[in-house]
């Protein structure tokens, strides 16, 4: 097995070396990711300089950590002292930080070895990968299509079998989504769990780290170690960090989860709003068909059926399972299209060709800022930030940005509202299986990629992603379950509950075929 | 928009800029019709207090490091071209 927790436990007990393991996942990386692109960066020398020490911890009779001698790796926008972080731009190539991440230190600290950084869509600004500097990451269950993003590198590792654990960054659904498309597991925290110090800043009320595995007791396990506290980042919430793992064996019955209406359609008979109904499948799916809402345009009805296959299956397990109508959800992704770069366009103003990364010279100080954003900027990163800037302009503030914050609030009180009944929310995570490259070009339409993620980042409350099934040509499915804040205890529950209640999902073949030996 | 955020574009940039950001903004019209004047704009997901620590030094990144990933530095700081014009 080659989850995080078995290797830790062996690699705990002794019965296998860091460096074994270690050497069997670059194998596979050297063998596959010349095709799936998932890594800006492999640090082999440094992760063989890491596993050795673990292992020498191990026969000195020192416990490494609940991590010990777990690859991981992690999205190219958390610093990493004195190894490239690019955000997958022009602009930061071969930038080297002088400081680690809170997270990475903490992984590090837990006995986890960096093996690489992963490729994303540039400064996270994206739902595909298609907009790396350094060329699309290749999703592994069909190099023609992508893997989601903008964690897309990451997503991608943890499914082709290149690492057993991931970090990546969320703002508008960048974990959620590209986990969806993989196959694999991602969470969202809730704003503030985990620190952010280190994560070079998209959205700051929005910018989240959180993880990718291949199942949930494996992503429970990499969120307690990276929960906490940080004084380093001011928004960290000074919150006890309970036991995640703990949540997972602890049943449904009783749990009240509520299926949001606007993100969910039925495809059956549509009646009057339906509250919170306990019962079997039958009575379940009853209640499920009583639409309440306005069902969003453009939700795939593969996708669709198996969010309430999974939603069945917690009724069949003894939650309470309803219809719950969240209204403001609809207005998100036109809000956060104008939050997002408009804090963007604040944040992305120290790349100006001074401190560090590119610089192009010119005749005074305004001319090289202006020569470098231009060419150390992509054509997606270019147009936030003048749509933010636009967002932000006098004239404009009140009737853009202002409106936009007031659709924020409207969000948090529907959601303050919905979970008065309902104990989580279940939606699908991404309206779609994994999509063709270049088959959303048009903004807007990539843009609606994030309809089902973002509302989530607009409250501030933990989300995840856990696949179920699949749907139009064999792809995965994911469901997202939304809890609120600091409720990552009974998401995680319910997690583990769709979790063993889903279909077996074959792995990428050609993941399939070299597992089991080391190359 | 191009100057305010320092971005050097062509004429046919611009054309394409004015496309792309015109798609997005004209979805941002449907919030138009919203009646939000209830409703106080949200800035964070929680209410926050500012955060002090004790005045105390820390341990900051070494500065020669820091200098070392600038595009041009000298005598210890950042080196950028002239910022005033000649007279300054």
């Amino acid at each position: 097995m080659n989850t995080a927790h078995a290797i830790a436990s062996d690699v705990r007990a002794g019965t296998r070396r860091a460096t074994d393991v270690l050497e069997d996942f670059l194998g596979r990386i050297e063998a596959h990711d010349g095709d799936v692109h998932a890594f800006n960066t492999v640090t082999a020398d440094q992760a063989r300089a890491a596993a050795a020490s673990i292992d020498a911890a191990v026969d000195g009779g020192r416990d490494p950590g609940p991590l010990a001698g777990v690859p991981v790796a992690f999205k190219d926008n958390l610093c990493t002292r004195g190894v490239a972080t690019t955000c997958s731009s022009r602009m930061l190539e071969g930038w080297q930080p002088p400081y680690d991440a809170t997270v990475v230190q903490a992984m590090t600290a837990a006995g986890a070895v960096m093996i690489g950084k992963t490729n994303l869509d540039e400064f996270a600004m994206g739902s595909s990968t298609e907009h790396s500097a350094f060329g699309p990451t290749r999703n592994p269950y069909d190099f023609a299509r992508v893997p989601g993003g903008s964690s897309g590198g990451s997503a991608a590792a943890v499914a082709a079998g290149f690492a057993p654990l991931a970090l990546g960054s969320d703002t508008g659904g960048s974990i959620r989504q590209p986990a969806s498309l993989c196959g694999i597991v991602g969470i969202k925290p809730t704003y503030g769990r985990v620190s952010r110090y280190g994560l070079v800043a998209f959205a700051s009320s929005f910018d989240q780290i959180g993880p990718f595995a291949t199942d949930v007791a494996d992503a429970a396990l990499a969120l307690g170690v990276i929960s906490g506290h940080d004084p380093a980042d001011s928004t960290s919430i000074p919150a006890a960090v309970p036991d995640f793992e703990a949540a997972l064996g602890r049943g449904v019955e009783g749990l009240r989860v509520g299926v949001v209406s606007e993100l969910t359609g039925s495809g059956r008979n549509r009646a009057a709003n339906g509250g919170p109904v306990q019962g079997d499948t039958a009575l379940g799916n009853a209640a499920l068909e009583d639409a309440a809402g306005e069902v969003l345009d453009g939700i795939d009805a593969d996708v669709t059926e198996r969010v309430l296959e999974a939603a069945g299956a917690l009724a069949d397990a003894g939650a309470i399972v309803g219809r719950v109508s969240v209204p403001a959800v609809t207005y998100g992704l036109t809000a956060y299209y104008l939050i997002a770069p408009a804090e963007a366009s604040s944040n992305l103003a120290r790349y100006d060709g001074t401190r560090y990364g590119l610089r192009i010279e010119g005749a005074d100080v305004e001319e090289m800022n202006r020569l470098t954003r231009r060419a150390g900027f992509g054509d997606e990163v270019k147009a936030r930030i003048m749509l933010g800037t636009f967002a932000l302009s006098a004239g404009y503030y009140d009737a853009y940005y202002g409106k936009a914050q007031r659709v924020r609030m409207l969000t948090r009180r529907d959601f303050d509202a919905a979970y008065a009944d309902y104990d989580v929310l279940l939606s699908p995570t991404s309206p779609c299986v994994a999509f063709r490259f270049g088959e959303r070009a048009d903004p807007m339409t990539m843009y609606r990629c994030d309809t089902c993620t973002i509302p989530s980042n607009l409250s501030g409350d933990p989300a995840m992603s856990v696949p179920f099934g699949t749907g139009a040509e064999g792809l995965p499915v994911g469901v997202q379950i939304m809890a609120p804040a600091l409720g990552e205890e009974a998401m995680l529950t319910v997690a583990a509950a769709i979790e063993r209640a889903a279909p077996e999902l074959a792995a990428p073949r050609f993941a399939e075929s070299s597992t089991g030996g080391a190359a | 928009m191009a100057r305010l955020a320092r971005i050097e574009l062509t004429p046919d940039e611009i054309e394409h800029y004015t496309g792309h950001l015109g798609r997005v903004l004209s979805h941002a019209r449907e919030l138009e019709d919203l009646d939000l004047a209830d409703v106080p704009p949200l800035a964070h997901p929680y209410p926050l207090r500012n955060v002090f620590r004790d005045d105390v030094a820390g341990s900051p990144v070494d500065r020669d490091e820091v200098l070392s990933q600038a595009p041009a530095a000298a005598g210890g700081q950042f080196e950028v071209p002239p910022v005033l014009g000649e007279e300054a």
